[in-house]
């Protein structure tokens, strides 16, 4: 083996110059490459649901060790990790409502499980789980939509009652008959998936979707008067003025 | 070149009939029974139901108490944003002290599923005769590490984990392959043909941060017996690591060595198996003790 030579420090400046821009050149081009790629996989298919406990998806991509303990503690085996290759991001578990939703286990084995806390700990009543939230989409296919009495995601649902009520409406087309309309109320829905699962259909009229596409928000700003006006006890601006009804000239 | 004189060129050649075969791949052999019972263990489960060990080398629990965390993965996620619950801090303590007694790049050559991998290729590149490719200087991987903290912080996500290698084949193996097996070639095929030992000496990040743990680590290689080496070259020729060799065997003049003092060093032991004056022994970093050899001294005078 050559010895370099101790004297000049092995390489010269100019060599230690050129290697050290060549190294931070190829590697800054490779972090580059995996910053986006990061920033990318923070997209999660909406069909994909993060176990109980997990925090938003740019949260999680950061606690997540990607170990898979929450997995092997799924009794039911809900729970599954992205392989490389599926746009999930690899190696985080998720389920696919449709195929095994969760099933709300009372001691939630899978949160315990978590060794860094991605699943957060604190989450030890499964009824406060958010996994994502059942929205029933599909208004023309639904059968209860249709005047039927299928009920099942309503039947199904481990909250029934509170996450799922049936409202009664008017048959319009029949004319005789009344309407059993399924409404979630994400007060109370986990998103576990059972109503998904369920669904009779060939594809489901209700879905299970994440918070961020499932629900709106009112400006932060926004008041609603009938809420305020009990909250206070009283009516907010005193002696309403009565305008005038304006009616059709028929009418009158 | 006929076969015959090919194959004592091979290093090892004169270990193997001064020692005898089994003596020549002592360490190789227990490497690699080690790096089979850290796929073997995690697959138990799996596949009997009898549970040993869950999850995988990013984090696991052995019998339900003892929980293992990789500290470089914790570190990432820690800078990415995230304060960690107890069981991954108390996981990555355990794998900390245990790499620093037992040198921190152990984990390369003992325990991490991609070595046999690489070490293939570079047995495979020998036996092709394949010469040449790109020079990557060995200081990359510490730039790799440096980028892959910089992005975990600025993309708030455990960046490496996007694509280690190490946990997605470890992975795959447990819970299912899918694309793994893409990574696994892409490593192979640039270890052959692109550069010698190119991913684990000159870019891992991994294998750079436990260089990091192994800056004074315990465990170490001694060439202790090194008056009696005749300069045969096979313990540079199997080194993962070549350069980690010559301060502590040729470092008598300048008052260095016996001991392997860089943290590059992966204690795979293979310069210990193919020295057929059995130069290099397993020691600790405070055994300086040199054997004299009466012959060399002789030489010396």
């Amino acid at each position: 083996m050559s010895k370099a030579p101790k004297s000049s420090g092995g390489v010269n400046r100019r060599q230690f110059l050129a290697d050290t821009a060549k190294a931070a050149c190829g590697v800054g081009a490779v972090g580059l490459g995996i910053s986006l790629y990061a920033d990318d996989a923070k997209a999660l298919p909406a069909t994909a649901l993060r176990p109980p406990g997990a925090g938003p998806e740019s949260h999680f991509l950061s606690a997540c060790v990607r170990c898979g303990l929450c997995v092997r503690d799924c009794p039911y085996d809900t729970l599954r990790l992205a392989k490389l290759g599926e746009r999930v991001t690899v190696g985080t578990p998720y389920f696919v409502a449709r195929e095994v939703p969760c099933e709300m286990c009372d001691d939630i084995p899978c949160v315990p499980a978590c060794p860094t806390g991605a699943l957060d700990h604190a989450l030890t009543d499964i009824n406060k789980a958010r996994m994502g939230l059942a929205v029933l989409i599909d208004h023309e296919t639904c059968l209860n939509f249709l005047g039927l009495r299928c009920d099942v995601c309503y039947r199904v649902c481990p909250v029934i009652d509170k996450a799922i009520t049936l409202e009664q409406h008017a048959n319009l087309r029949t004319g005789k008959h009344a309407m059993f309309i399924p409404v979630v109320h994400s007060e109370h829905c986990t998103g576990c998936g059972k109503c998904e699962r369920s669904c009779v259909l060939e594809e489901a009229a209700i879905k299970v979707l994440p918070h961020r596409l499932a629900k709106g928000a009112l400006g932060a700003h926004y008041r609603l008067g009938w809420e305020e006006k009990a909250k206070a006890g009283h009516e907010l601006v005193p002696g309403i003025i009565d305008l005038p009804d304006r009616m059709p000239e028929v009418v009158r | 070149m006929s076969a015959d004189t090919k194959k004592a060129n091979r290093p090892g050649t004169e270990a193997i009939t001064e020692k005898g075969w089994l003596s020549a791949h002592k360490w190789l052999l227990l490497r690699r029974l080690a790096q089979a019972t850290f796929v073997l263990l995690f697959l138990i489960g799996p596949l009997t139901g009898f549970w040993i060990v869950k999850g995988n080398m990013a984090s696991s629990l052995t019998l339900d108490i003892l929980p293992l965390t990789d500290p470089f993965i914790l570190i990432q996620s820690f800078v990415a944003g995230h304060v960690l619950e107890m069981t991954a801090m108390v996981g990555a303590a355990i794998v900390t002290i245990a790499y620093l007694l037992l040198g921190g790049r152990s984990y390369c050559s003992w325990a991490c599923p991609i070595n046999p991998i690489t070490d293939l290729a570079h047995w495979l590149r020998q036996r092709l005769g394949i010469k040449g490719g790109m020079q990557i200087s060995r200081q990359t991987r510490y730039w790799v590490m440096a980028m892959v903290l910089a992005s975990s912080a600025l993309t708030g996500a455990i960046a490496w984990e996007l694509i280690n290698p190490i946990t997605i084949l470890h992975r795959g193996i447990i819970f299912g392959v899918g694309l793994a097996w893409t990574v696994v070639l892409a490593i192979f095929l640039f270890d052959l043909f692109v550069s010698r030992r190119g991913w684990c000496s000159h870019l891992c990040p991994v294998g750079a941060f436990y260089s990091i743990i192994a800056i004074p680590s315990v465990l170490r290689v001694s060439a202790q017996n090194r008056a009696v080496c005749n300069d045969c070259m096979d313990c540079y020729a199997v080194c993962p690591e070549p350069h980690v060799i010559s301060p502590a065997l040729k470092g008598e003049a300048k008052n260095i060595g016996p001991v392997i003092q860089s943290p590059n060093c992966t204690n795979c032991g293979r310069c210990i198996d193919v020295c057929a004056p059995m130069v290099f022994t397993f020691t600790n970093r405070f055994n300086t003790k040199v054997s004299e050899s009466p012959s060399r001294v002789m030489e010396a005078a």
